[in-house]
C-alpha cells in the first residue's frame, strides 16, 4: 500500500518571516515528486512540517488522511533525511549510527543497508562528523533508501555528491522504488539532472505553491520561437512570454502553455523555428521575483 | 541519451518505432518491460509507461494482460507507409532548399542521386 501526502491552506511562520504561505497540493502516493524551488523558498520548512519536524502555524499536513504533528502512527511511516543527514551527533561512529536507525525504523532492511555502505564504502569505523560531506550526503541517502519509509522526504541529497556517486544513487533510488513502491519526494537544485526520475514536479516560490504538474506535461509547456523579430511578436503575442532575446534581426522568445500542433503548424508556416525548452530554463523563469506565468 | 529538452517519452516512443522499422524489432517480438526501460535509461517508470501507451494507441505495441508489451505484426508496414508519406516533407524538400541556399544545382543532387541508385543496385545483385 502506498501513502498519499497532503497539504492544505499549509502555514508556517517564524517570528516575522513566512515561510510557508496557504500551501495547498495533494500527492497520491506510490509516485516519486520534485519539490523544486529557489532558496529560501521554503522546500526546507515544507518538508520539515510534512515530516511531523515542526508544528504548522495553520492549515494541515496530512499523510494518508491523519495528520502528521505528534502522531506516532505516521511519524513511523514517514522518513525525512535532510542534507548531509542530520543523521546522528557528530561523534557518533558510522557503524552506532546504523545500528540506531535499524532500532528505530520499523521497515530498515539492514542486508540492504550493508549493500549500499559496501557500494560507496563508507567507512563504517569513522565517526559522522569525519567523514567527507560527498560521504555524508551518501551516508544520508542510504538511510533514507534502506528505511524503506512509505513516505520518504529527501532534502538536497545530493549535496557534495560526486557526477558518478549521483548516478549511482539515481540507479539505487529508482531500482528500490520499483522493487518497493512508495512515495517519495526529492528537493534538489540539480533539475535537469534529476528530473527524469520524478514522474510530477512541485515548483514553490516564496512559500506559496506556483505550479504542480507531470513533468513530461511541463516540460512539452515551454517552447522557444526564434525567427526574424517581426514574425516572433506577430506569433507570440497575447501569449506568455518568459525571455527574450534578440541577436540582430533574429528573435527568440520563450513562450509558455496554449500551443497545440495547429499553433505548432502556423508557427513553422511563419518560417518560424519552435524548439523544446529545458526544464530548469522554465524552472529559472517561473520562480523570478517580476513573476512569471503565475 | 536523451536530450533533455524533448519529452522523454516521446523520444522513446520514436526509438522503439525506429527499431520496429528498421527490424531490430520484429513483430510479435516482447519489448522489454517498463521496469527494464526504467532502470536502463534512468528515468521514471510512469514515463516509460506513458511512451508505451501512446505506441498501444497508435498500434505499434499491443498488451498481453501479465506478460508485457509486444510489437504489433501489422507494425512495420504502417509506420513504413507513414513515413514514405512525410518522406518528401521531412527529407527532401529541406535538401533542395538547402541545396538551393548554398548554390547545388538541382541537378548536380539529382545526377548523385541517380549514382547512388546505380551502386545500390549493383550491390545488391
Amino acid at each position: 500500500m502506498t501513502l498519499a501526502v497532503e497539504a492544505a491552506g499549509l502555514r508556517l511562520r517564524y517570528g516575522d518571516v513566512t515561510a510557508l504561505d496557504d500551501l495547498s497540493f495533494t500527492l497520491p502516493g506510490g509516485r516519486i515528486y520534485g519539490l523544486l524551488g529557489r532558496n529560501g523558498s521554503g522546500k526546507t520548512s515544507l518538508l520539515s512540517v510534512l515530516a511531523g519536524f515542526r508544528k504548522a502555524s495553520g492549515g494541515r499536513a496530512l499523510i494518508d488522511g491523519q495528520p502528521v504533528f505528534e502522531n506516532p502512527r505516521n511519524t513511523r511511516r514517514v522518513c525525512l533525511i535532510r542534507e548531509t543527514g542530520d543523521t546522528g551527533d557528530k561523534d557518533e561512529k558510522v557503524r552506532e549510527a546504523l545500528y540506531t536507525a535499524s532500532r528505530l525504523r520499523v521497515g530498515w532492511d539492514g542486508d540492504y543497508a550493508d549493500a549500499l555502505i559496501e557500494r560507496f564504502q563508507i567507512p563504517r569505523g569513522k565517526k559522522l562528523g569525519q567523514l567527507s560531506l560527498g560521504q555524508r550526503s551518501a551516508l544520508g541517502m542510504i538511510f533514507g533508501l534502506a528505511a524503506r519509509a512509505p513516505v520518504t522526504l529527501l532534502d538536497e541529497c545530493h549535496l557534495g555528491m560526486d557526477a558518478p556517486s549521483r548516478a549511482a544513487f539515481s540507479d539505487e533510488l529508482l531500482a528500490d522504488f520499483m522493487a518497493h513502491p512508495r512515495t517519495i519526494v526529492i528537493s534538489t537544485h540539480l533539475i535537469d539532472e534529476l528530473s527524469p526520475l520524478f514522474e510530477e514536479v512541485l515548483i514553490i516560490d516564496q512559500g506559496r505553491l506556483v505550479l504542480q504538474d507531470e513533468t513530461e506535461s511541463l516540460r512539452a509547456r515551454g517552447a522557444d520561437v526564434t525567427g526574424p523579430a517581426e514574425a516572433v511578436d506577430r506569433f507570440v503575442a497575447g501569449r506568455t512570454v518568459l525571455r527574450e532575446r534578440r541577436l540582430g534581426r533574429t528573435k527568440s522568445a520563450m513562450v509558455y502553455g496554449g500551443l497545440d500542433e495547429r499553433h505548432r503548424r502556423q508557427a513553422r508556416d511563419a518560417g518560424l523555428d519552435l524548439g523544446p525548452v529545458a526544464l530548469q530554463d522554465l524552472f529559472v523563469h517561473l520562480t523570478q521575483p517580476s513573476g512569471g506565468a503565475r | 541519451m536523451f536530450d533533455d529538452r524533448t519529452p522523454i517519452y516521446r523520444q522513446i516512443a520514436a526509438q522503439v518505432k525506429a527499431d520496429v522499422v528498421s527490424g531490430a524489432l520484429d513483430g510479435d517480438e516482447q519489448v522489454m518491460s517498463t521496469n527494464q526501460y526504467a532502470a536502463y535509461y534512468r528515468i521514471n517508470p510512469a514515463t516509460v509507461a506513458k511512451a508505451f501507451q501512446q505506441l498501444v494507441d497508435e498500434q505499434v505495441l499491443y498488451k498481453k494482460r501479465g506478460i508485457g508489451m509486444f510489437v504489433s505484426p501489422t507494425a512495420r508496414d504502417a509506420l513504413r507507409a507513414q513515413r514514405r508519406e512525410t518522406f518528401f516533407s521531412d527529407l527532401v524538400d529541406p535538401m533542395v532548399a538547402e541545396a538551393e541556399a548554398v548554390g547545388i544545382p538541382l541537378d548536380e543532387v539529382v545526377a548523385r542521386i541517380q549514382r547512388r541508385a546505380t551502386r545500390a543496385g549493383k550491390e545488391d545483385r
